[in-house]
Formats: C-alpha cells, structure tokens, sequence
C-alpha cells in the first residue's frame, strides 16, 4: 500500500506573514536569528505543556509562536479548528468527512490537541486555495487551523492535500502537503495529514500511521483462546494472523514492520517463529534447538533476533541470524528473559532474578558482564528500549500492584506512568512519546485490554479492540 | 499421613499390577476402555492401580508451589516419591511435566518460572529412579490457570507441576 506524498507549491497568500515565513520552517527551521515559530529542540522529558500564549477572551499577542512546548508543567490542549475538508468531486464527499474525523480523533487522542466544534466555527473554508481570513479563526480562540480538500479519480485513487495555519502568527506552518493513495488506504492518508500537523507542531515525529500486533483473547480464564493479531494503532482495520488453535504470545515488529515475531506452542512447546505481515507465511526460528524458546525480539538490523532459551529449567539470554547459528549471551544459573535492543544495536537490556528478585540489567549486545540499573523496591521485568535510546520502559511489581514504567538508561530518574491490579508489557509509540500496554482486571472474569499513557503519565486511554486483547506490540511509522 | 497414603497406594499397586494379565493393554493410547474388563476393577478407571485415572487421583499428578518459588516441598516431595514409584510399576507410560505460574507476573518470567518448576519435579523423579528418556518438561507460565480467581486460594493451587502420563512405547 503505497502512499505519495507532494509538497505544494503553489501557498495561498496569507492576509499576514509570508512567503518567507513559510520557507524558513520548511527549509531552515533553526536558522539563528529566525524567530521559530514552534520549538524543534524539544528535550525529551516528563511532561507535556502547551505552552499557550494565550487564553480565551484575552487579547492576543500578534507575533505569538504556535507551539507545544514539552516540559514539566500543566497541560491545556491546544485549540485546532478543522474545518471538514472539501470534496472536489462528487465522489469524494463521504470520504473527505471521514478523513476530517480521522485527523481530529488523531490529535485529540494525545491529549495534547482539543478540537473547536464546527457549530463554534464563525468562518469557513470555500475553497482551499482562498486566502486565510485570521481574524474569524482568532475570535475563536484557534491557535491552529487545519485545511484541507480530498479528492478521488476515476481509477478509485484518493488525493488528499491539506495546509497548516498558525492563527496568531497570520501565516502558514510548514508548505501545503498532497497526499495520494488508493481509496481504501484513506485511513493512512488522514493519519499521515495528522502526523504532518502533530510534527509541525511539536517538533517531533509522529504515530499515527503505525499498526500494532497484539493477540486476540477469547474464552474463559482457564481455556483461553490466543490468535495473532494486527491492526492501525487506534484500534481500526483489525487483521488476525493466525487461528487459535496454539496458544501464541508476545509478537514483535520488524524493525521496518513488514515481518512479526512471536511465540508459539504449534510444536507443544513454547518456540519462536517468524511471520511475514503480508502473505502470513511463517517460519520457524529456533526449530532444531530442541529447547522451549520465547521472548523474541527483532535487533535494528531486522536480521538479528535475541531471545530467551529455556534448557534444564535455566533460561539465558541468546541470539541469532535469522537462518543463522544460535550465540548464548548470558550463562548463569538464574532467569534471564525480556531483552530488548538499544536502537543502535550495540546493548541489551534484560530482566534477571540473579540477585534474588527481577531486575533490569544492561549488557553489551555481545554478552558478557551486566551492570543492573533498577534499584527500587519491588520487581522489575519487560524492559524495553525507547526509540529515541534515552528511557527503558517495564513494568514493576511492587506491594501487590502493577506498574508500567519508564527510567533512564542508567537507572535514573524512575517514574511510574500506571498503577492497577495488573499492568504489563509496555511497548514504545515510533515517536517515543506514548507508551502502549496490557491492563487486564481482576477476578474470575478478568480481561485483558490494551491501554496507551503518554510518558508523562497523563492521557491513559483505553484502545477500541474487537475482543478482549493482550501483548501490544507498536509497529514502526509506515512508510 | 502423607507417608501412610503413599504406602497405601503403592500396595494397591502392587495388588492391581499383580491382578493385570494384559499389561498391553494401553499400548496405543488410543482405547483405554476397550479391553479385558473382567473382575471388580474397572480398567482405565480410577480404581484400576494401573490407570492414569489412578494416578491422577489416588497417586496425584500435581504438586504445589509457594510463591516464586522452584523447591519442592516436603509434601510435593511425597506426592512425587508416589509418581516415581507408580511409574516404576508402570513402565508402557511416559509422562510430561507441565510447569505453571500464577498470574501475579509476568508473561516471559512466568514461562521461566514454570520451565523450572517443571525441571525440579524431572530432577526429583529421575533421582528417585525414572529413566530420564521417559520425561519431558513444558512450561505454560500463565497461560493455563486451573482456578481463575484473582486470590490466593486459587492461585496457591495454579503454582503447580502436572505430571501428564502418555501411554509410551512400553517396555
């Protein structure tokens, strides 16, 4: 499914601002001297902020940046008005509605963005390329105004241009995009028209056109049915993968997204295997070790799998080529599991109980010595390393509680983002700002769910699942 | 008391290998109740000393866990002494131990945990005299609870090792 994306270069002319205003943030957004009209250099912190110039009913300074500043601090989404993009044909009427509703859900579903209603709106968007009338969008309070004009062609195929306004600032943020993909791909096109507004804005990469695989749960506790399943990161488009008839656990992307790694009990015991996302055509990784073999994960090479080997009760920690020779990493009497590649490839973080209990520990990707980095009471397991390297995030057990949690890499600065009966498994957004897990609920009846917090801890959301749901694991941004 | 049952079922053992003339007769797994039914004891039933019936409720085919924990205890202990004398007798079986966790951890620890509960049971049956070739180990972590409440009554009876007879190659 491929997705062109055009800049366009014809801009409107803004009522304020300009043409130059506009190249600096496409072509040289740190430029000295330029004053930024949103902050790129946004340390990758705790907490979210807009940093809003303004409040409603206040006068507005004229010159104000639009911006999301992320820092410690409170939070007030930032205002967006989003007038429902145009068709340009008859046949694009529904699908422009639907694109416009898809972009909105995105940037609202941060928590970092609120959505203006239509019925508040007092301008409107005639036509895409008319001149921008700021005043009716500033009385209004929007910071941002997302524009936007679908269209689709005789052969089914979608175009979908949008531009970004910086309402206070009277200009324009970044350059016009048109986006074109077949019609039933429309879902992407709006995430990507959402990831363009959120990068614009934050000055980081977005998420939005990411998948996720999970496993679909069925049945009663004690005879749970288990299938591979994939689907956009908000819940739509659900694909399964496999039947239920092997329990399967705990799949993972490639580091491009094309292909799964998971673990399954086909054989009757636990073993690894990988699947490729587009024909589900599978292959076993780890067939001949003749050892239980679980926890897989892909390293930055998308060629190099680490994963736990269970051999005489002792499970360590091992790699492997696909196709290739397996390479023990740890050799010690205790559990070594859940490793996680740092993204340049050259460490490992684990789980172990070596010290009596499940820490994490951090070693070369080639083994040998560890130096442990969680020191808090309780239990540490599941680490995983953030795209952007800085954080690992786990889950901790502690008096009875779950947690999801992230910490530096040195151990540092440990924060708990969740706390429940039972939180675990936590898997990083391709940005590194949203955090995805498995909460399931207590009891006879419990279920598991798939739950997103952003790493500040706030904006705890529930994703829409067919069924109940475990094992999330995020894909990286598409292509 | 623990000692006394063993020694109990171990005799009715003795008595229902004794009374058994076709040994076979669970050779292919496959039609347990199919054969020689004659006498007081119903074969395959839980009164035949040679069924897996007989083993699972008289000898007991699982054994207890405290909390993070691979030891056995001293009534696990026991309960395998039993299993190890029955397979004994009973040679046509192999068996495969399943180890399982509560679901107070983690997905990966918890297949690690139950890998080495299901070695510690192989490990104390093999010292006792089971022929190493005869037993294979799988863990399930936590993926198949027995009892599905969230409290310690049940999940003292999901930290467990069941030791799951196969009708083998006999001997």
């Amino acid at each position: 499914m491929m997705i062109a994306s055009h800049r366009i270069r014809t801009a409107p002319r803004p009522h304020r601002g300009g043409d130059q205003a506009l190249r600096r943030h496409e072509v040289q957004p740190r430029q000295k001297g330029a004053k930024p009209m949103f902050l790129r250099a946004i340390s990758f912190v705790f907490a979210c902020v807009i940093a809003l110039h303004t409040a409603p009913g206040e006068s507005v300074a004229q010159d104000g940046p639009l911006r999301i500043e992320i820092t410690e601090g409170v939070i007030e989404p930032l205002p967006f008005a989003l007038p429902a993009f145009l068709p340009e044909n008859a046949a694009a009427t529904q699908l422009a509605a639907d694109i416009s509703n898809v972009i909105a859900a995105d940037l609202e579903g941060t928590g970092l963005f609120r959505q203006i209603p239509a019925q508040a709106h007092i301008g409107s968007v005639t036509s895409f390329d008319a001149p921008i009338a700021y005043a009716d969008w500033k009385a209004i309070n929007a910071q941002a105004l997302i524009t936007g004009a679908v269209s689709v062609d005789g052969s089914g195929r979608a175009t979908v241009k949008f531009r970004l306004y910086d309402v206070f600032s009277g200009r324009e943020l970044g350059e016009g995009l048109r986006l074109g993909g077949a019609t039933n791909s429309w879902r992407r096109l709006a995430h990507k028209v959402a990831d363009q507004v959120y990068s614009r804005i934050t000055g980081e990469g977005g998420y939005f056109d990411s998948r996720v695989v999970f496993v679909a749960e069925s049945g009663p506790k004690n005879a749970r049915e288990k299938r591979l399943a994939v689907m956009d990161y908000d819940g739509a488009n659900v694909q399964y993968l496999t039947d239920s008839s092997s329990i399967v656990l705990a799949p993972r992307f490639s580091p491009t997204g094309d292909r799964v790694l998971y673990t399954s009990y086909a054989t009757g015991q636990p073993e690894i295997y990988v699947m490729r996302v587009g024909n589900v055509r599978q292959q076993a990784l780890t067939d001949g070790e003749g050892a239980m073999t679980f926890a897989p994960r892909f390293g930055p090479d998308g060629e190099t799998v680490v994963y736990s080997r269970t051999t005489g009760g002792n499970t360590d920690i091992f790699a492997k080529r696909i196709g290739g020779a397996p390479v023990q990493l740890t050799n010690t009497p205790s559990i070594e599991t859940a490793p996680s590649y740092s993204p340049d490839g050259k460490q490992i973080v684990f789980e172990s109980d070596r010290s009596g209990t499940q820490q994490l520990y951090i070693m070369s990707a080639a083994g040998g010595e560890a130096r442990r980095i969680s020191f808090g009471p309780g239990r540490y397991g599941t680490p995983v390393w953030s795209p952007r390297g800085d954080l690992i995030a786990f889950t901790k057990q502690n008096q009875g509680r779950f947690h999801i949690g992230v910490m530096r890499t040195d151990g540092s600065e440990e924060r708990l983002l969740t706390a429940s009966f039972l939180d675990e498994g936590p898997t990083w957004a391709p940005n590194g700002r949203v955090i995805m897990f498995t909460r399931e609920s207590a009891g006879a009846g419990g279920q598991p769910a798939l739950y997103t917090v952003d790493v500040s801890g706030r904006n705890l959301r529930r994703l829409p699942t067919p069924s109940a749901a475990s094992d999330p694991a995020w894909s990286p941004l598409l292509p | 008391m623990a000692h006394a049952v063993v020694t109990a079922a171990l005799l009715i053992g003795a008595i229902g290998l004794s009374a058994c003339t076709n040994a076979n007769r669970f050779g292919s797994g496959s039609d347990p109740y199919g054969a020689g039914a004659s006498g007081a004891v119903t074969p395959g039933s839980a009164s035949d000393p040679t069924s897996p019936a007989y083993f699972q409720a008289a000898v007991g085919d699982r054994v207890l866990f405290p909390v993070d924990q691979s030891s056995l205890t001293a009534a696990a202990q026991s309960t395998l002494d039993g299993q190890a004398a029955w397979m004994a007798s009973n040679t046509a079986y192999n068996a495969t131990i399943e180890g399982h966790a509560d679901e107070q951890g983690t997905r990966e620890y918890n297949l690690a945990l139950g890998a080495r509960r299901a070695n510690a049971v192989q490990e104390y049956l093999i010292s006792r005299g089971v022929a190493g070739t005869r037993l294979k180990t799988v863990s399930y972590g936590k993926e198949r609870p027995i009892e599905i409440c969230s409290e310690e009554a049940c999940y003292a009876q999901n930290r467990r090792a069941v030791t799951v007879l196969q009708a083998g190659l006999g001997s």
